[in-house]
């Protein structure tokens, strides 16, 4: 008796050929596998490391009144000798400096308002006061043995007697959302660059929105099929894929040396992103033109209206949500970017918010850049909780985008 | 009945006026991105040729050294500095292979499962989240590469004996290669997709099993548009600036040792312009003969890669 033609003796290698297959298939499922495990790291890593940088650790400190009587229209003073007669054992320049560097530089502020603030005068009052960012990342280290010798003897001591009489909390960290950059890890904060960002923003959503979407109204309604138009076409295309940072050249080459716009500026940011999104812009408006049906702006010419008319009154309001939600995304792109930035000077320490389109600023990924080249543990948090602001904007903005466009999209 | 008809005349006349100057209007909108084409070729060329006034260009292609150092006091002893930038260049060509050489497999790979095994409904879930890939901004990937992987190859390089630079090409090339999976992916899938299911099933017809038939008859039909998704991500790797400023080095090394700090063309253009100085040193200059560089490799593979997938597309529509 012979074997069936399709039975596995009748197919030599059968079994070596389904395993291939399995393989195979297991290849790809790692490969997207690894991607995913790629973010989710990324995302979580960063998100661990950048939670702490939304609180900081206050420590509560005994103000007696004598000194208030003595140094209250000093309120930095006061503040050093409130921080020693919290710590009478802080002998020598050595112990009475590692004192200082218990409370945040600035603490003073907090001092000065409680004290502004406060009616009657009690003969002693507890007061929670910032402290110091080795105090805070040591406290969000936990105050183990081998965090607690990064300090020298005497701070040691005061840690753990702190820590032991309960005298160290935990707040949400208002400053590091309205701040300006600082030297002070303790102090800085991303409000100044936050700021940066929605000034450049703004002047990049004006200029490439109101240019692109005519460039595409343009290309898709009126251009003539010509050796220009597809000319233009090729080159819209190119300039999608132009590296970022060339853009940045062109705006120090033209916007800052040519136009004498102020360097450093939102306004010039601003427009050197608007350079940089317009082709997307373009592109994207085109497509949610070519989606609008041809019957509904024959309607209107056949009616009477003309070509422009047909297309501004009836082809573009349907086109816009579309075209929004292509703008939103080129938005979020342009808010991630941070090398043509760094081309016209975005990445000069700058302390304040600016005020106006001219004024010196900095943008949300620059100040990221910024403090991620410095050396303190504690700007590493920061930097990471930076992010974490960047990313929850950009998501924000994607998901308004998603929205938009499942809710506008009308088939036809 | 007259008079209204004449009146209907005027208005029509001024909205033809109107109706021009908006015609007009989009058209000086859609120019502007030939401008923008315009300012970008012209000052980089401009600028070029005044760096190349100083420094010729035979030195800047073939040179060894980069060392873009100007001097303060004219009379200085080498008051030049050197400008050949094929360390540069080298060191861009260094860590885009490593970028694609992760990129590549990956992303074909994923392609691959996405297009042939996936459901439509792991499909819908896992495309987006690649998409999430491409979208992170770029100085979160070097944030992430100079303090998380950098460190990491560094300790596994000293339990194994190997001495990895702490700015290694590596890192930058390793993360890097991540951020680029999608770009592949995305156009890979495409391409594969767009193979006719005639040719698919033709091929199990005759009792190849799935991964046989990817293998000897998808993957060659949609090789050419996969090659040229590889340029465009190629493309996007040299022309990335933030993860190779934060992630690799900063001086320039002649080597092709992955372990090694290297630099590449965009991060001198960053550390020529970042810091305060004239505008009119070699220093600066030498930023936009290497944008310019950049610029021109950068379009041949961009031009390229595109007419490799179009023109792959066209053969089964």
């Amino acid at each position: 008796m012979t074997d069936h033609p399709l039975s596995k003796a009748a197919l030599p290698g059968l079994a070596a050929r389904y395993r291939a297959e399995s393989r195979f298939k297991n290849y790809g499922k790692i490969a997207v596998i690894f991607s995913l495990a790629f973010l989710s790291f990324l995302i979580v890593g960063i998100g661990f490391k950048g939670v702490g940088a939304f609180v900081k650790t206050e420590v509560r400190l005994e103000v007696s009144q004598e000194l208030i009587a003595e140094y209250g229209d000093d309120s930095f003073t006061l503040l050093r000798k409130t921080v020693l007669y919290n710590f009478p054992d802080a002998k020598g320049r050595s112990g009475r400096k590692a004192a200082y560097n218990m409370v945040a530089a600035g603490a003073e502020e907090t001092l000065a308002e409680k004290l502004s603030m406060m009616e009657g005068s009690p003969s002693k009052f507890d007061l929670w006061l910032p402290t110091s960012d080795d105090v805070d990342i040591a406290r969000k280290d936990g105050l183990t043995e081998e965090v607690l010798n990064r300090f020298p003897e005497v701070q040691r001591a005061w840690l753990i007697s702190l820590d032991k009489q309960e005298r160290f909390r935990t707040r949400f960290n208002v400053g590091f959302l309205t701040n300006g950059d600082s030297r002070d890890a303790e102090r800085a904060g991303i409000g100044g660059a936050l700021m940066g960002s929605i000034f450049t923003l703004l002047v990049c959503l004006v200029f490439s929105f109101t240019i692109g979407i005519l460039a595409a109204i343009y290309l898709e309604e009126f251009a003539p099929k010509n050796k220009f138009t597809t000319f233009l076409e090729i080159n819209i295309n190119n300039l999608a894929t132009v590296p970022s940072i060339i853009f940045g050249l062109l705006g120090l080459a033209v916007f800052l040396n040519v136009f004498g716009m102020p360097r450093s500026s939102s306004l010039a940011g601003g427009m050197v992103l608007a350079l940089m999104t317009l082709p997307t812009i373009i592109i994207s408006s085109r497509v949610s033109l070519q989606a609008v049906p041809p019957s509904i702006k024959e309607a209107a010419l056949g009616i009477g209206a003309s070509h422009v008319q047909a297309v501004f009154h009836h082809a573009l309001p349907l086109a816009l949500p579309g075209m929004l939600t292509g703008t939103i995304l080129g938005m979020s792109r342009a808010l991630g970017e941070t090398a043509p930035l760094m081309m016209i000077g975005m990445v000069a320490f700058i302390a304040d918010a600016p005020t106006s389109f001219t004024d010196p600023a900095s943008a949300l990924p620059v100040q990221v850049f910024l403090w991620s080249d410095s050396p303190e543990r504690a700007f590493a948090e920061k930097t990471a909780g930076a992010i974490l602001v960047l990313l929850v904007f950009l998501v924000l903005m994607n998901l308004t985008a998603i929205i938009l466009r499942k809710r506008l999209e009308k088939k036809w | 009945m007259r008079q209204s008809l004449t009146i209907d005349r005027t208005t029509s006349g001024r909205k033809h006026v109107a109706e021009g100057a908006i015609k007009l209007l989009l058209l000086a909108s859609a120019a502007i991105a030939v401008l923008v084409t315009v300012g970008i070729v012209f000052s980089l060329i401009v600028e070029s040729v005044r760096f190349f006034s100083e420094v010729s260009v035979f030195d800047f292609l073939f040179g060894m050294e980069w060392n873009p150092q100007t001097a303060m006091r004219s009379d200085q002893v080498g008051s030049s500095g050197a400008f050949g930038a094929v360390p540069l260049f080298v060191g861009t060509f260094l860590i885009s292979l490593l970028a694609l050489s992760v990129a590549c497999p990956f992303g074909v790979f994923s392609a691959i499962y996405l297009a042939e095994y996936a459901g439509e409904r792991r499909r819908a879930i896992i495309k987006p989240i690649l998409e999430i890939i491409a979208g992170v901004p770029t100085v979160v990937y070097g944030f992430f590469a100079a303090l998380v992987i950098a460190p990491a190859l560094r300790g596994f390089g000293a339990t194994i004996g190997l001495d990895v630079a702490s700015e290694s090409a590596l890192a930058a090339g390793l993360v890097m290669g991540v951020m680029i999976i999608p770009l592949i992916s995305s156009i890979s899938d495409d391409v594969i997709t767009a193979v006719p299911s005639t040719l698919r099933e033709g091929s199990l017809g005759l009792g190849a099993t799935e991964s046989e038939t990817i293998r000897r008859v998808v993957l060659p039909a949609a090789l050419p548009g996969i090659a040229g998704g590889i340029m465009l991500a190629a493309s996007r790797a040299i022309g990335e600036t933030m993860i190779v400023v934060m992630a690799a080095g900063l001086t320039a090394n002649l080597t092709f040792n992955p372990l090694e700090a290297v630099t590449t063309v965009t991060v001198q253009i960053v550390m020529l312009l970042t810091g305060d100085q004239e505008f009119d040193s070699a220093k600066t200059l030498a930023a936009f003969a290497l944008g310019l560089a950049l610029f021109i490799i950068t379009l041949i593979l961009n031009i390229g890669g595109n007419w490799v997938v179009n023109r792959n597309r066209e053969v089964y529509d």
